[in-house]
């Protein structure tokens, strides 16, 4: 019995012999993905830090009333005064910066996947379990190639985030258009529509309260990740976290951590506003005009 | 009036081997014995029959019987299998998609059972659909959309959204989406049956007003009998994806060609099968001619056949007016000259030929004397009696 349980599959190997390959021959790649990577978070980082923290402070109270409304806005404002009062404002901004980064390339691979993927089956066949096992995989297991790939710093941060956020916005970008009703592609496709039209003026407007689920979640799963990734240097909110941690001090990590909330809650509404009543402000009849469109679709 | 839309030896096989099904088909095997073979279903077979310029022409069946797969073929929605569908003489399954954008941008539009109107598009920027993608102007779009809402009565809502509508109002937004691209043919796909009936019955009835005023060529889903008389010229029932019979309502109601087609009358009203002027009979009276007879011997004639009522016509067979024996006999006794106009009966009213005959029936039942029918032009056409109507509800009741 005990030598027919003998064997061994060097998979740890392999993977490791593969990620060698890659780093040998596809360096210049490496380089360029790093670089361009780095300057937007950079730029986004260096952005928002240069605007006076009590207007970009306002800015964020402002949106916070304009997409949800006053009550929100009280929250935003309390959220902004915390995180003043707590000195964790550098670290919040570049934890921002890094998940919008993040979440932006994120997007902008994702949802073309997705509508690929929504068009052509065999591409679904094949994406599906890619995306599983980029969900199911732990996520600090992507922090070892990133850091092999890329070394340390906000750069294999934000590759390892936007790996670990892509994937809802695949999936919901493939489930809205899936889900569009087969008689209203049939009416564009009666009334003349190309590809091309019945993509953009059929399937993705209808699609677009379950892309804006899919880019919500993105935002979230980035936010969560970013924190994780301060192990390899990311920097930000994670940092505060992770210093609490490594001084086994109970207070830093629980403002590191409040501050990971508070930023959370205040993405999440507000993206979340961009998925509902586009048309009409009001939650009310924001809620009634998706029931019609279900309605009739 | 000449076919403008032609369906020639039409078939759609769905599933993993059509050619051999085909073959199978041409062998004769039924749409069962090939499904158990194959795999396959036959979604429509052996379809061959022309459509006429401004007609409307309803396909009915029950579920299943493939009549959604048939009009899909029509655009392409659906491709066909084998056969050809002809447009004013243009092959539809020949075309390059380059064509068949062109075609169904400017021949063909849809009306489809679940509105699929667009619900971030106002009503006036959904009904302009058709011109959007055919990359129309702006103010064109605009011009051609507030028209075609105009025509459904829907103009005052152009800037409301769909989702404010109730589904009656939809469907008009629907139908203007299709009437604003000036298409001539209409294709409507089970178009009322999400409806209530009260506005089923509305919608029905402004289709019927749109064809007076444009006559358009329809091509009409639908499983509803009532429906399919009521808007129907001509009826294709449909069973098993093979067309079963193709005719007239009234030829439909009076010679169905099978069981399958007798069995969608089962509670039908046949009193809306049927108009005054397809029953109207001209043997029961007699018929005089002004100026030719005078009411003398009018009377006599009537007297001779021992008949009680007479129609009175002029040159051209014009309908004027209906005598009795009793109105003869007292017209002649009070002058010496009496005229045709003492003697008619004044409360007889000719019924228009197309008038239903639900709606003849009670004038018929409560009325002492029959019920004369006229044409478009004024001209007699006969008389509706108890008699007839009695023999007409029992022929087909």
């Amino acid at each position: 019995m005990a030598s027919l349980l003998d064997f061994e599959i060097p998979i740890g190997d392999w993977v490791e012999s593969g990620v060698d390959w890659v780093q040998d021959n596809l360096t210049g790649v490496l380089d360029g993905i790093a670089d361009a990577l780095g300057l937007l978070i950079e730029s986004f980082e260096d952005g928002l830090l240069g605007v006076p923290p009590l207007l970009l402070a306002a800015a964020i109270v402002a949106i916070a009333v304009w997409r949800v409304g006053w009550r929100f806005g009280l929250f935003a404002a309390a959220a902004m005064v915390l995180v003043f009062g707590m000195d964790i404002w550098t670290e919040t901004i570049s934890t921002l910066a890094l998940v919008i980064g993040a979440s932006l390339v994120a997007l902008a691979i994702g949802v073309p996947v997705g509508i690929a993927m929504a068009r052509n089956d065999a591409i679904e066949a094949i994406v599906r379990p890619v995306l599983d096992f980029m969900q199911t995989m732990p996520p600090f297991v992507y922090l070892i190639p990133a850091a092999i790939f890329f070394g340390l710093g906000k750069v294999p941060g934000a590759i390892a985030t936007l790996v670990f956020a892509m994937p809802p916005a695949v999936r919901l970008t493939n489930l809205g258009i899936r889900q569009v009703s087969r008689e209203q592609v049939e009416a564009g496709q009666a009334f003349g529509c190309t590809k091309g039209q019945l993509l953009f003026k059929v399937q993705l407007p209808l699609a677009l309260p379950s892309i804006m689920a899919g880019v919500n979640q993105t935002i979230m799963l980035a936010l969560s990740m970013v924190v994780i990734a301060s192990m390899i240097g990311a920097g930000g909110l994670g940092n505060t976290v992770l210093t609490g941690i490594q001084r086994l001090d109970v207070g830093l990590g629980f403002e590191g951590g409040l501050g990971v909330v508070l930023l959370a809650i205040l993405l999440d509404r507000v993206t979340q506003s961009f998925g509902t009543g586009r048309k009409s402000p009001k939650s009310a009849s924001g809620r009634k005009g998706l029931g019609g469109a279900k309605k009739s679709g | 009036m000449s076919d403008q839309l032609v369906i020639s030896d039409l078939y759609k096989i769905f599933g993993p081997a059509p050619q051999e099904a085909l073959k199978l088909l041409d062998e004769g095997l039924s749409k069962d014995e090939i499904f158990e073979r194959t795999r396959t279903t036959v979604g429509v077979q052996c379809a061959d029959f022309g459509i006429r310029e401004g007609e409307v022409f309803v396909v009915m069946g029950l579920s299943g019987s493939g009549k959604s797969t048939l009009v899909r073929m029509l655009n392409r929605l659906i491709e066909p299998t084998r056969g050809q569908i002809y447009v004013d003489g243009e092959d539809v399954t020949a075309m390059s998609p380059k064509e068949l954008i062109h075609l169904r941008r400017t021949k063909m539009s849809m009306v489809f059972q679940s509105f699929a109107l667009l619900p971030h598009k106002t009503v006036a920027e959904n009904a302009a659909f058709g011109l959007e993608v055919a990359k129309r102007s702006k103010r064109e779009q605009r011009e051609s959309a507030m028209r075609a809402l105009e025509t459904v009565g829907l103009a005052a809502q152009a800037d409301s959204y769909p989702h404010e509508m109730s589904g009656g109002m939809m469907q008009r937004v629907g139908l203007a989406r299709a009437l604003a691209t000036e298409s001539p043919i209409l294709l409507m796909d089970e178009a009322f049956s999400a409806l209530d009936p009260l506005i089923r019955t509305e919608m029905q009835d402004e289709v019927v007003r749109l064809q007076e005023r444009e006559a358009h060529t329809i091509v009409f889903i639908s499983h509803d009998l009532d429906e399919a008389i009521r808007i129907g010229d001509r009826i294709a029932i449909m069973d098993g994806g093979a067309v079963v019979q193709i005719g007239t309502p009234e030829e439909i109601v009076t010679r169905p060609a099978n069981e399958y087609v007798r069995s969608f009358f089962y509670g039908v009203d046949v009193s809306k099968v049927f108009n005054a002027g397809d029953i109207a009979e001209n043997r029961t009276l007699n018929v005089f001619q002004r100026p030719g007879v005078n009411l003398t011997a009018a009377l006599a004639q009537l007297r001779d056949h021992s008949r009680e009522f007479g129609v009175v016509l002029e040159h051209g067979n014009k309908y004027r007016g209906m005598v009795s024996v009793n109105t003869l006999t007292s017209a002649v006794r009070r002058g010496n000259e009496p005229r045709w106009e003492d003697a008619f009966l004044r409360d007889v009213h000719p019924a228009p030929h197309d008038t239903q005959l639900s709606d003849v029936l009670t004038r018929v039942t409560e009325s002492e004397y029959p019920v004369p029918v006229i044409d478009d032009d004024g001209r007699y056409l006969g008389i509706i009696d108890k008699k007839i109507l009695l023999q007409t509800l029992d022929k087909t009741g």
